[in-house]
């Protein structure tokens, strides 16, 4: 099953990064972020089952960083919209000269 | 290398593999941040199943609890603060030449992985087949996380730790709206 679940992996993970590039809105940009972390989690633990249970430890570490980022990342998303009054990356271009 | 799976266990794993994928997809292509919160957290639901069928069970749990519980609602809740929802919002998906180049990025990513998986994987890294049952048998689901946590790795769980205070005290201080207007 290593070799589905890397197939699987790799399938989210671009998944997220198209959604990345195609999407303007802030906050379903930041999903994609969160569904490209979680495919890492998928090595992590496909791994593990070759070679120990260390690699589990890393996935708890990856949602411990995923939470701070998403902590961080929708408190900047309130500040924006509060400035901007919107969530669309083509109308926030403040620090394009 | 790899055990013999029995039929069951093989048409789960990929029942659950399907239904990951096509909820990402359907994630990805929505217009509208609730159906799209909503259909990541059938990816992410679909993929806890995996990680218990994978021999991780307290991280498929972590995975209902901290991802599908907390992350989404966090990002729900942003939703419904901001009250998104109207038409000019909504129409987010960029024009034709972005999703070309982003088809493009796609596909060099993919194949750049699939170059990656050709790899061979170093043989003498594997660890028995049974040592993780045994691990799961003399430790338990969540001492097969915790033991190497906090022995092996105490300074990255501390610091992780740290990471999480400012996260926390940046949040609030972002959300506080004191900032200094752009204007």
């Amino acid at each position: 099953m290593l070799a589905e679940s890397l197939a699987l992996t790799a399938a989210l993970f671009i998944i997220g990064v198209i959604g990345v590039l195609v999407h303007r809105n802030a906050i379903i940009i930041f999903m994609c972020v969160e569904l490209m972390l979680t495919a890492v989690n998928l090595t992590f633990v496909a791994f593990s089952r070759f070679y120990g249970t260390a690699g589990q430890v890393f996935v708890v570490f990856v949602m411990t960083v995923s939470a701070a980022e998403a902590a961080v990342g929708l408190a900047i998303i309130i500040a924006i919209f509060r400035h901007r009054q919107t969530i669309n990356l083509q109308d926030i271009n403040l620090l394009r000269g | 290398m790899e055990p013999h799976y029995p039929l069951f266990y093989v048409f789960h794993f990929y029942l659950f593999g399907v239904i990951a994928l096509a909820s990402a997809l359907a994630f990805v292509t929505r217009k509208s941040p609730v159906a799209a919160a909503l259909w990541l957290v059938n990816t992410m639901f679909s993929l806890a199943a995996l990680y218990v069928m994978l021999d991780a069970q307290f991280i498929g749990v972590m995975q209902v609890l901290v991802y599908a519980g907390a992350i989404m609602v966090v990002f729900l809740f942003v939703v419904m603060l901001l009250n998104l929802g109207h038409p000019s919002e909504l129409a987010d998906a960029r024009g034709l030449g972005w999703r070309l180049a982003a088809g493009l990025v796609g596909l060099g990513l993919l194949s750049e992985i699939m170059i990656i998986l050709r790899a061979k994987l170093p043989q003498q890294l594997i660890v028995p087949r049974d040592f993780n049952e045994q691990q799961l048998q003399k430790l338990n689901a969540v001492g097969t996380v915790a033991a190497p946590l906090f022995k092996d790795y105490l300074l990255a769980f501390e610091l992780t730790s740290v990471l999480l205070l400012v996260a926390i005290a940046g949040a609030v201080i972002l959300g506080r709206g004191r900032t200094v207007s752009a204007r």
